[in-house]
């Protein structure tokens, strides 16, 4: 399950990127419930990417419908790129 | 098929002289000059410092931050000049005008902030990735997607690319268009934002931009000063406007083209001479009925004597008798905007009987020798003019207005 804060993160990059408030973002929230269209959708997905530094694959970002998804696959991201990092640093 | 005289029954304007119509009049009027030290970008590595710019533009005043999100500076100039053309002409949109209703625009760079922008990221920053909006920011045609999102309108609309003939272009095209009638109303113009670094620096590298000022037809002239902005004009049938009781503020009544097939760079008078003589043809007119001509005057060495030799060409004697003012010392080279921007003043001038000057003019060049109006804006009742635009590359465009 991620973290707050990484919740928040998220929510404030679409906030951002939507210029909308970020109390209007919940975890249950659908795209066509933020007005976000396929175009916003990888404004927001750039945004992401700068935030936490990961890439998304196009595989992934296809499959993204609503904020829940975004979130958990931040988090997946972010997970796989720390064990990477600190493999790198065993290694 | 159908001829119809066609009315220009609204004009919009953005530029270093004027938010709006009335502004940019009133500069012109008063020959007044928008070049000053460029604000928007860093000049620290030019060459050049100064530039004819939309002094300290912000979107927040014209678009929510959402929607601006979405354009570069040159689409946002071209929805803003559109906006003021459609208001003026009092324009009551409906399903059926939307539809007969096309859009023609000009940009001769299209979105280069956007671009500059992602290349930064890239090359400069060390980043691997770009926004994901740089295409549609910078492709274009955004400006005439954006206008046509704007007022919902969905009949035949796209963008002409001829540098700095590109909006003359685009507004022939859309006059033929209301001429023909293939559409029942054409909103037609160009836009343009050259102000960013590195498409500065090639401007810079082809050593045509001054380093003081814009002084065109002058002997002492050092070159071109670029500018930005946009122009639109709304055009429709001359009796279709006369029947909804709109303000005709001129007609658009000949259209010319040539290429020079020379040089890419090197400007010709045979090729400007022939696209002055087709609209003069297309209008009907004889070259005598001319009273004024915008020219191109760009304010380089190469353009405003090989203009001279061609307006020679084309009018004889009549040469001596004629008008001719470059409105670029004023407003700058506004490249795929200038046509629109200069058709705008011509539209002006004859309309409101005054010729705007050749601003910065110090020298007299036999080289020349017209009557450029010198500095000093001339009260003159004249009935038809010509515009005229000569893109590098050879391309050339030539409209002729009627009062």
């Amino acid at each position: 399950m991620p973290d707050d804060a990484l919740t928040q993160r998220v929510f404030s990059v679409i906030a951002a990127t939507q210029r909308i408030p970020i109390e209007k973002i919940t975890i249950d929230g659908k795209f066509e419930e933020l007005d976000i269209d396929s175009m916003d959708g990888v404004n927001i997905l750039f945004g992401l990417e700068n935030e936490f530094d990961i890439t998304i694959p196009d595989e992934a970002a296809k499959q993204i419908r609503d904020v829940r998804q975004m979130v958990e696959g931040v988090s997946k991201l972010v997970s796989e790129k720390a064990a990477a990092d600190s493999a790198s640093a065993v290694n | 098929m159908a001829n119809h005289r066609v009315a220009i029954t609204g004009i919009g304007v953005i530029s270093a002289i004027g938010r709006d119509v009335s502004e940019f009049w009133a500069s012109l009027a008063a020959g007044k000059c928008g070049i000053r030290p460029l604000k928007s970008v860093d000049t620290a590595t030019l060459r050049f410092r100064n530039g004819a710019e939309v002094e300290d533009y912000d979107s927040s005043g014209y678009f929510e931050e959402k929607r601006a999100d979405f354009m570069d500076r040159f689409a946002q100039f071209a929805v803003i000049a559109g906006r003021e053309a459609v208001a003026q002409a009092g324009i009551e949109w409906t399903p059926d005008l939307r539809e007969n209703a096309g859009i023609v625009t000009g940009s001769c760079v299209g979105g280069q902030s956007a671009e500059d922008t992602g290349f930064v990221e890239l090359y400069k920053l060390g980043r691997n990735r770009v926004h994901p909006l740089t295409i549609p920011k910078v492709m274009a045609n955004a400006g005439a997607s954006h206008l046509s999102m704007e007022f919902g309108i969905t009949g035949p609309s796209y963008t002409i690319s001829t540098a700095c003939s590109s909006a003359t272009h685009a507004i022939g095209q859309a006059y033929w268009m209301v001429r023909m009638g293939q559409v029942d109303l054409a909103l037609a113009g160009g836009s343009e934002a050259t102000f960013s670094v590195g498409i500065l620096k090639a401007w810079e590298a082809m050593r045509v931009v001054s380093g003081d000022t814009c002084r065109p037809f002058s002997r002492n002239r050092t070159g071109m000063i670029l500018g930005e902005g946009a122009a639109m004009m709304v055009l429709e049938p001359l009796d279709r406007a006369r029947a909804r009781g709109a303000t005709v503020h001129g007609e658009i009544v000949g259209f010319g083209m040539s290429a020079d097939a020379s040089h890419i760079t090197q400007p010709s008078s045979a090729g400007a001479s022939r696209a002055m003589r087709a609209a003069l043809r297309d209008a009907g007119l004889e070259p005598e009925s001319i009273g004024y001509i915008n020219a191109h005057g760009t304010g380089t060495q190469a353009n405003d004597g090989t203009e001279t030799a061609a307006i020679r060409a084309v009018f004889g004697a009549h040469a001596d008798k004629l008008a001719v003012s470059s409105t670029k010392s004023m407003h700058g080279h506004a490249l795929g905007a200038a046509g629109a921007i200069e058709a705008a003043a011509t539209a002006l001038a004859l309309r409101n009987g005054l010729l705007p000057p050749t601003a910065n003019y110090t020298q007299p060049d036999p080289e020349c020798d017209l009557d450029v109006i010198p500095n000093i804006a001339r009260p003159a009742e004249v009935e038809y003019a010509l515009s005229n635009s000569f893109a590098f590359g050879g391309l050339n465009a030539v409209l002729a207005l009627r009062r």
